[in-house]
């Protein structure tokens, strides 16, 4: 298909429909896939070995599991989902940032708070006695 | 397609003030499903970020009954993860198929799709199973609640998912790639995709960080 027709197709106006790729070329649209599930597997494989190893200091093994889980999820927005910084992917990139936010509020926010709350609580055999 | 107004045309005014708008009229109905549809999806997330958010604050909430390290196998997790990873590949290679306008390309890696999560689905299922038979079901502790939640969502997710990918292979037979079809596959494989990004926080967050060494 030319890039003509698939615009054309598409109706196309200088916007992308979020997972519609700017190629259209098989070959590299292909690679972008092949790219994307090499990557996705180095990662996965590495959150695997990183889990089960002695070689690194122990505290910091959720903190790495958490960053290579960010990577590759950022792995599957680009390579699977073709969420880019491009300028015709501006409406998908801004809704996903609000996502995130609310995401980011509602994790990061329950954590915080239970922690806290949890930190801050009396010792439950001491709770049941003052109910007595 | 833009059209070009000048605003401001009276004799007499400077040409180099006009200010001049452009105007691309409204986008394509496949932009405007598919940016409907990635709205959907992120509210989706946002749900599911709920219920991270309650397994991560109940994961030390054991009743005296099994945590993580003694409940989970990461090899099972292993195979589960590839198998997905795989079939978000396949469902990759369907939609070019579907641009392609090449049918018989678009059901064989449909169909792959479909057995590579259909074996994901058995693998979580026979997990289940297995938790409920040694009496660790969800109603042990407010941990296992979390747990049989959140991954129960995440499989209930794939379980419409392959529902929907039989559809649009059915679809595609009697309709052939008619526009409204092409609309319903990239909706779908925007769906498989963000199924699989949650899977990624899942494997992380209940599976590796539970059962860390």
């Amino acid at each position: 298909m030319s890039e003509h027709a698939y615009h054309e197709a598409h109706g196309h106006h200088g916007d992308l429909a979020p997972g519609e790729e700017e190629s259209v070329n098989l070959g590299s649209r292909v690679l972008g896939y092949v790219i994307g599930l090499g990557l996705a597997l180095l990662l996965t494989a590495t959150s695997f070995f990183i889990a089960n190893t002695d070689l690194v200091w122990q505290p910091s093994i959720p903190v790495a599991l958490i960053v290579l889980a960010i990577a590759q999820m950022g792995v599957h927005l680009v390579f699977f989902l073709h969420i880019t910084t491009g300028p015709d992917n501006t409406n998908n990139v801004l809704a996903l940032a609000f996502g995130l936010l609310i995401v980011f509020l509602v994790v990061g926010g329950s954590f915080w708070i239970m922690s806290h709350l949890n930190h801050n609580m009396m010792p439950m055999d001491q709770l049941m006695q003052m109910q007595r | 397609m833009s059209v070009t107004t000048v605003e401001g045309v009276r004799a007499g005014v400077d040409p180099h003030q006009l200010h001049v708008t452009e105007h691309e009229g409204p986008a394509s109905k496949r932009i405007v499903t598919g940016f409907g549809f990635w709205i959907f999806l992120l509210s989706d997330i946002v749900m599911f970020s709920c219920f991270f958010a309650s397994y991560s604050v109940l994961v030390g909430q054991t009743a005296d009954g099994p945590g993580a390290a003694e409940l989970f196998d990461q090899r099972n997790v292993a195979i589960e993860t590839i198998l997905l990873l795989l079939s978000s590949f396949t469902c990759g290679m369907a939609s070019i198929a579907a641009d392609m306008r090449n049918a018989w390309w678009f059901q064989i890696a449909m169909a792959v799709t479909a057995v590579l999560g259909a074996g994901f689905l058995v693998l979580e299922v026979r997990e289940f199973i297995d938790l409920v038979g040694r009496g660790d079901g969800p109603s042990r502790s407010a941990f296992l609640s979390a747990f049989f939640t959140l991954v129960g969502c995440h499989g209930m997710h794939v379980s419409a998912g392959i529902l929907w990918l039989l559809t649009m292979m059915a679809q595609v037979v009697a309709k052939g790639f008619r526009a409204d079809i092409q609309r319903r596959i990239l909706c779908f494989a925007l769906f498989w995709h963000a199924l699989d990004i949650i899977w990624v926080a899942v494997f992380s967050v209940v599976y590796l960080m539970g059962t860390a060494a």
